[in-house]
């Protein structure tokens, strides 16, 4: 018991030791050392920025704003992604139609539709949900698609024994085969659809949000407000990421059991 | 050795039997009864089929037919299976071509009757005439070039960092628990994220573009390379003990090739991610590439040069992705078939 808690503590010093030493690093460099204070501001007054635009709730609307719209874009492009999926791994047609296509327009770096899509729908608020649903999109599809095709021959002629109809097969074998590929779809997706919101809030029009509130720092010279923002950020994706695990667990359980 | 079928692969070998080589009802029914089939002479179904697996078995009997066909002179069977092939193949590729080809035409109608505005969608023509301009005053080389560089620099920093601390954080558990954390930490900020911080303390030039483009290739690289080593299974290592590998001999003949497909799957992503962020931070703050292409093409709503730019980046994105994958198959090589 006792060694227990001994590795634990020394795995958690383990963990903080190197960011303490950089912000010890920080703090000295700030003191003794005049660096220019615009490039990097004293750890105190970053803190005291944070706490001021915290409480007055500056950081929570522009985070509000730059979540609402990722989910927005979130839900309609993995909706699409994933139902896509869905049809082109069960309906041969469909595959061989579309299938090819898909694979190609996969090449097209994600940021190059941005122009684009910022003539066809706006550089506004329509412009930036299509370019997240665009970024859900992709990976949600292709999981969803290679989880069909993944389905082991043995489940489908296991189904043909049983003389299963088509939709017995996807309630009782297809879906629940499928389900962690489509997880590890939507997964991705979360983290495109995050990292395309920034984009779009960088490269369209400046509008409520993180993206906007970076910029907005940038161009005054505000150093501790774009480190803020970064770090709201990170948090942010770290949140995505606990929670799309979490419900993977919770949704998968039955699976082991 | 006649193993008794057993139901899965029965119902193949009845379907797949039905082909060239179709049997008479009697073969059937014996093949159905109780796995024996007499062998009519010249017929050289001769493998028992259940024993091999379902793709081998469709190989080996293709295989036979043909040959058998031909020495049966049957020249129509023959003509029978090449046009099946070629019908099979062609089909593919013709419904595979009949998507893109009906957009192309809704496109190529929208311009002839004027649906949209050439702001918003211009005619195929002008997208053609655009790129075979750029091509012969070399305009579309030399940004193609630019981007090209940008990425392989900054794709060589990320991925020689990132083989090195994924395979310093495979190697010593302690090294790992001090320095996974902050990673952690770091790979949650999505790579644009860093664009202002690094605009205000670098400015807009090459360097800029480096880090970026680094920093994203970096992190699936390093996630990749300590995955792939952590997971090399124990017994390969046992083998290696076994036979008294010295470290260097050790990570050459057996961690590195068990590790491969790991460390593919993480230089993947990470030339793709590379290729994203490049093009990203190129329409955000370059004078040249592809990517300011865009944003100079954008501003002055000339769409052809944006759709131009936009062919050469996926194709360039096809041809690193292909690349990569040939070079990951041929590493492979010594992985036989299950």
């Amino acid at each position: 018991m006792n060694s227990q808690i001994k590795t634990r503590l020394a795995r958690i010093w383990r963990a903080i030791a190197l960011p303490l030493v950089l912000l010890a690093a920080w703090e000295a460099a700030t003191r003794l050392n005049p660096v220019d204070p615009h490039l990097l501001p004293p750890l105190e007054d970053v803190v005291a920025r944070g706490w001021t635009e915290s409480r007055n709730g500056d950081f929570l609307t522009a985070l509000l704003a730059s979540l609402g719209r990722d989910l927005a874009g979130f839900a309609i492009g993995a909706l699409i992604g994933t139902a896509s999926g869905l049809a082109l791994g069960f309906l041969r047609p469909a595959q061989a139609i579309l299938g090819p296509t898909l694979r190609a327009h996969r090449q097209i770096a994600l940021f190059a539709w941005v122009p684009l899509i910022a003539v066809w729908f706006g550089a506004g608020e329509p412009g930036k949900i299509a370019f997240i649903a665009l970024a859900a999109f992709q990976p949600s599809l292709i999981n969803t698609w290679r989880g069909v095709q993944e389905i082991p021959d043995r489940f489908r002629e296991l189904a043909a024994v049983l003389t299963f109809s088509r939709l017995d097969f996807l309630r009782l074998v297809g879906i629940p085969a499928i389900l962690p590929a489509i997880f590890t779809g939507l997964k991705a997706a979360l983290i495109y659809a995050w990292q395309a919101t920034i984009g779009a809030e960088l490269f369209m029009t400046i509008a409520p949000g993180i993206g906007g509130v970076m910029m907005q720092g940038r161009q005054l010279f505000q150093m501790d407000l774009v480190l803020l923002t970064i770090l709201l950020l990170g948090l942010v994706g770290a949140g995505f990421n606990t929670l799309a695990g979490l419900s993977e667990t919770l949704l998968l359980r039955r699976r082991t059991s | 050795m006649a193993r008794a079928p057993h139901f899965s692969s029965l119902s193949l070998q009845t379907l797949t039997l039905q082909g060239p080589a179709a049997l008479t009802a009697d073969q059937h029914a014996a093949l159905l009864l109780g796995g024996f089939h007499p062998v009519p002479a010249g017929d050289a179904l001769v493998v028992e089929p259940w024993v091999v697996d379902q793709g081998k078995q469709e190989r080996e009997e293709r295989d036979v037919t043909r040959v058998d066909d031909v020495e049966a002179g049957s020249l129509d069977r023959v003509n029978l299976i090449i046009s099946d092939w070629v019908g099979e193949h062609a089909g593919r590729l013709l419904l595979g071509l009949s998507f893109p080809l009906v957009l192309f035409i809704i496109w190529q109608a929208s311009s002839l009757y004027g649906w949209l505005p050439d702001q918003i969608l211009p005619a195929p023509s002008l997208v053609w005439q655009t790129l075979q301009d750029r091509i012969s005053d070399g305009s579309l080389w030399d940004d193609t070039s630019i981007s090209l560089l940008r990425v392989l620099r900054g794709f060589t920093i990320g991925a020689a960092a990132g083989l090195l601390l994924g395979g310093l954080m495979a190697a010593s558990r302690r090294f790992h628990d001090y320095l996974n954390p902050l990673f952690l930490a770091v790979s949650q900020v999505p790579t644009l994220g860093w664009v202002p911080l690094l605009i205000l303390v670098i400015g807009i030039d090459e360097g800029l573009k480096n880090i970026l483009v680094a920093l994203s290739v970096f992190i699936p690289v390093t996630l990749g390379t300590y995955q792939g080593i952590r997971d090399v299974p124990h017994a390969y290592r046992e083998v290696g003990q076994v036979l008294t590998f010295g470290r260097a001999q050790m990570l050459r003949t057996i961690i590195l090739p068990a590790a491969v497909p790991a460390i593919f799957t993480g230089l993947r992503e990470g030339l793709s991610n590379g290729w994203q962020t490049l093009v990203a931070v190129e329409l955000l703050a370059s004078t040249e590439g592809l990517g300011f292409q865009m944003a100079y093409g954008r501003q002055l709503f000339q769409l052809e040069l944006v759709i131009a730019a936009m062919l050469v980046i996926g194709l360039i994105g096809f041809i690193f992705d292909f690349l990569l994958g040939r070079i990951e198959t041929h590493l492979q090589r010594w992985k036989v078939a299950a």
